[in-house]
């Protein structure tokens, strides 16, 4: 498989008040046309990976790499308005919470409209029939009626559906789904979930999936990189996360409760100092 | 959430007859609260309420006569309602300056308060916005300090001063502009009175010369009450605008591969957009009373000269009936940039 | 950075991470704003204005050379000179002179509609937030009534009741202007009046007057000395504009409007006689506002936006 994505020795520093944060630090990993799962507590740098991948960062953050290539474009140096030709087209990104990342003056329909019409020349009538193809691809009801609504006025499982949509209609090769499922209702987190990866499998896209729950990543990733403190501190295949050997990661694993196996006292994560090294 | 829906589902009522009940209310509370200070103001501090209508040179016999007319003799809240009676019939007294009554004074009077504030408002609008959403795009650059101070200065300078001193450079030195005065005198009488607004009169008259004399004469005192209206607007649009840019659908906007003009003006500005409707109805509403002192100074025929020229003459009727007409439009501009600020942001509506 | 190699007793004190007592604590916070508020040059800015200000009118009778009120007719309408530093006016009355006394003026304006608006709108605003029901919704309407109410009009038709005068127009703007106040303290206890320490203070039997006085009304105060220096500007203004319209202190009190109306028929020729107080009504009432905008930053960053 030829990479689409390749990361190497990726950066990311903030300029605070306090002095330099390092957010990411040295992260590499390649991608192809496969689901890589990135995992991590709060703050380990996951969401400013992908954010990067973007150039998407915040003003006062320092991006740096070797080397970040996408498909033959170096990311780093390509002039802002390539930068927006990939973006949306070519890498697309779902947020957490469709409560935030949709607008809410807008109507649903009209964003997802906008997201086709930035890249493809099509008419408005086009593109309204392409985005009413897509709801219903994501399994919305009522399209023509969901199409006119405001984003207030739908749930958060629908407000996430409307989000995978307008994210895919450009037909991306790459989709980053920042924990897509997070701020949603545990009974719809799988459906949600389940539909994305559907959509990822039938269009032969890349996915990566950020998440802070190991399990869930590893069921639906063929990689995961287990993050800590803005660096990759082991890379697993999703069969054999039994075998993981990082501390870190087992004491991922293991501050989880099994329902077959109950513990009386789950164990604390520990964090040792060194691995920052 | 659910309580709230289930309490409305009692009343069986749809929430926007709540929401227009609820304004309407404020309205008429707000509008009694208006008149109440105002009958205490003209019935109830002077020492003598009807020295002060008819001035201390009446006789004996006027002043029983206007004494019992305006019912001192009655318990207050009698003469309250009689008062609110009045007011709610038009009928605001006679002025004593003019010899005719207040109302059709203020007919005469106000259209040109109205141009004025007008103009400045949309000089506010049409200039302020840009520089407010410029200042946000480009927050902590030149430009940002640029438009924060200016918006300080427009805050900070006495309009009255600013006046004067705008007279004397582009009127007196430079003579750019016209004078004090709507237009100047031997244009008087050319175009007939319809609208009270020179600027549609002349234009419907097709007198063009007038229309430009009246434009010349307009623009100073415009672009300096303006100026406040400007450095408001400015500051606020600037302020929501940056609460705005750092929403997560901004960023969503930029995922999307979206230029970012359209993550500006499509996206962030429209948001704000929904939040300025109120500040300019509010901006509106204070230009209409914040004229006083800029008709002072240009001569301006408007209402706030008529208040303070009636002030001076102890014309009582004249000052009150001119504040509650101000204030009943200051009251009803905030009213109604309310409501459409509930019809234009979607989650207000529902 | 060079600060931990020059900590000295006090500063350590300041900046010890354990105060010892209330009162160190307090102090550690103002040090901490003081220290952001150092760093703000608008902020300086304004603080340096309201600062000399205040001095002018402190030590206004040191730094004269007279009290501004007496004419000397042969000196009148002279240009700035070494000895007339902003010129004299139409009764060759010193304008330095004037404007120095005037500052006095300003601040007593300034003060006196402190006194009135502030109390006025915390008890409303405390009462009616701590109290809620029907006695929050008697009072909001109150304050959502004089909210609504044009200020500068209203301020016009009380003088002409009551009659031209410094203290009248202080009144009239005082009554206009103590509603949002009530609103900015109800808004504080309302997210307050449910935290844990009021329950407990309840809990040892404290009196509602005493949380109030002693709990709630501190809290507030941050909200609403920033909201107040932010207002200053426009009280200072619709001060000087009543005096300006003769409604308000009446000459030969040297109140910066009222010097502005009567200097205005030398606008042409003795330009400085209505400018200079103008100047002094522009720079004091931008003083206020670069200070309230950089107290705002320090003490009240939540509301960092309007």
């Amino acid at each position: 498989m030829s990479a689409l994505l390749t990361v190497e020795d990726l950066s990311v520093t903030f300029q605070t008040p306090r002095g330099p944060v390092h957010a990411v630090r040295g992260v590499s990993f390649e991608l192809g046309r496969e689901r890589l799962g990135i995992v991590g507590e709060s703050g380990s740098g996951k969401s400013q990976t992908g954010r990067a991948l973007l150039r998407l960062s915040a003003n006062n953050a320092k991006v740096s790499a070797k080397r970040m290539e996408f498909d033959g474009a170096d990311l780093l140096a390509i002039s802002e308005r390539q930068m927006r030709d990939i973006r949306g087209a070519r890498i697309s990104m779902i947020m957490q919470d469709p409560r935030y990342s949709l607008n809410p003056v807008i109507t649903v329909g009209e964003q997802i409209t906008e997201a086709y019409l930035i890249h493809a020349s099509a008419s408005r009538v086009e593109a309204r029939d392409h985005a009413l193809e897509m709801l219903r691809t994501v399994q919305i009801r009522e399209p023509e009626k969901v199409f006119d609504l405001y984003p207030h006025q739908v749930s958060g499982g629908m407000g996430q559906r409307v989000m995978i949509a307008m994210m895919l209609i450009p037909e991306p090769d790459i989709i980053i789904a920042d924990e897509p499922t997070s701020a949603l209702d545990v009974t719809v987190q799988l459906q949600v979930l389940a539909l994305l990866d559907d959509m990822v499998r039938e269009r032969g896209m890349g996915l990566i999936l950020i998440s802070h729950d190991l399990n869930l990543v590893a069921s639906f990733c063929d990689r995961v990189l287990v993050m800590y403190g803005g660096r990759v501190v082991e890379v697993l295949e999703a069969g054999q996360l039994a075998s993981a050997r990082h501390p870190y990661t087992r004491g991922l694993l293991n501050c989880l409760p099994e329902l077959d196996r109950p513990q009386d006292v789950l164990p604390v994560l520990d964090r040792d100092p060194a691995w920052l090294d | 959430m659910t309580t709230t829906a289930a309490r409305r589902d009692t009343f069986a009522l749809p929430r926007w007859i709540w929401t227009i009940g609820n304004t309407v209310l404020t309205l008429v509370l707000t509008f009694v609260g208006l008149t109440a200070v105002t009958f205490a103001i003209g019935r109830v501090m002077p020492a003598d309420p009807v020295l002060a209508i008819i001035g201390d040179r009446a006789s004996n016999e006027v002043y029983e006569r206007v004494y019992l007319e305006m019912g001192l003799d009655r318990p207050i809240y009698e003469q309250y309602f009689r008062y609110l009676g009045e007011l709610l019939s038009g009928d605001l007294g006679m002025s004593i300056m003019t010899a005719r009554p207040v109302l059709t004074d203020i007919a005469i009077f106000f259209p040109a308060t109205l141009e004025l504030a007008t103009i400045a408002t949309l000089i506010g609008v049409f200039i302020g916005i840009p520089m407010g959403v410029l200042a946000a795009v480009n927050q902590g650059r030149w430009i940002d300090h640029v438009v924060r101070v200016f918006g300080l200065i427009g805050y900070s300078v006495p309009v009255f001063w600013l006046g004067m001193v705008g007279l004397l450079i582009f009127y007196g030195n430079l003579g750019w502009v016209g004078g004090p005065g709507r237009i100047e005198p031997y244009y008087d009488g050319i175009v007939d009175t319809v609208t009270g607004i020179i600027l549609i009169d002349a234009a419907m008259a097709d007198e063009w010369d007038v229309f430009w004399d009246a434009v010349s004469h307009l623009i100073l005192p415009s672009a300096i009450l303006g100026s406040f209206a400007l450095a408001y607007i400015a500051r606020m649009t600037r302020s929501f605008m940056l609460d705005q840019l750092s929403q997560e659908y901004v960023l969503t906007a930029r995922v999307k591969g979206a230029s970012e003009l359209a993550v500006i003006w499509k996206h962030a500005f429209r948001n704000v957009l929904v939040q300025l409707i109120t500040i300019i109805g509010l901006t509106y509403a204070s230009l209409l009373e914040g004229s006083v002192l800029t008709e002072t100074v240009f001569s301006w025929p408007g209402i706030g000269q008529y208040i303070t020229t009636s002030l001076f003459n102890a014309d009582m009727n004249a000052v009150l009936g001119g504040t509650i007409v101000v204030g009943a439009c200051f009251i009803g501009i905030n009213m109604l940039s309310d409501m459409l600020y509930k019809l234009v942001d979607p989650r207000a509506r529902a | 950075m060079s600060e931990t190699t020059g900590e000295t007793g006090m500063r350590a004190w300041l900046l010890s991470a354990s105060p010892q007592s209330v009162t160190q604590a307090r102090c550690q916070r103002a040090y901490l704003g003081w220290l952001a508020f150092r760093t703000n040059p608008i902020a300086m800015t304004g603080l340096i204005i309201v600062v000399v200000l205040v001095l002018a009118a402190i030590f206004a009778p040191l730094i004269t050379s007279g009290d501004g009120l007496t004419p000397a007719l042969e000196n009148r309408l002279q240009p700035a000179s070494a000895t007339n530093w902003f010129g004299t006016d139409q009764l060759g009355r010193d304008i330095y002179d004037r404007i120095v006394w005037g500052s006095r003026i300003t601040l007593y304006i300034v003060a006196l509609v402190s006194i009135i608006v502030v109390p006025i709108g915390l008890i409303i605003g405390t009462v009616a937030g701590y109290m809620g029901g029907w006695v929050d919704n008697v009072l909001m309407r109150l304050t959502d009534i004089f909210l609504a109410f044009p200020r500068l009009i209203l301020a016009l038709a009380l003088v002409a009741a009551l009659g031209p005068g410094l203290e009248n127009a202080v009144l009239a703007i005082a009554l206009t202007t103590w509603s949002p106040y009530a609103r900015i303290a109800r808004a504080e206890v309302l997210t307050i009046r449910k935290s844990e320490f009021i329950m407990a203070a309840e809990a040892q039997g404290a009196s509602t007057v005493r949380i109030l006085r002693k709990h709630v009304v501190p809290l507030c105060l941050a909200s609403v000395i920033v909201r107040l220096t932010l207002d200053m500007a426009g009280i200072i203004l619709t001060a000087a504009g009543l005096g300006f319209l003769g409604l308000g202190a009446q000459p030969p009190t040297p109140e910066w409007g009222a010097m502005i109306a009567t200097g205005r028929p030398f606008l042409l020729d003795q330009w400085w006689v209505p400018t200079v107080p103008g100047i002094a009504i522009f720079v004091v009432s931008l003083g206020f506002c670069l200070l309230g905008d950089g107290l705002r930053d320090v003490l009240d960053p939540k509301s960092a936006g309007p």
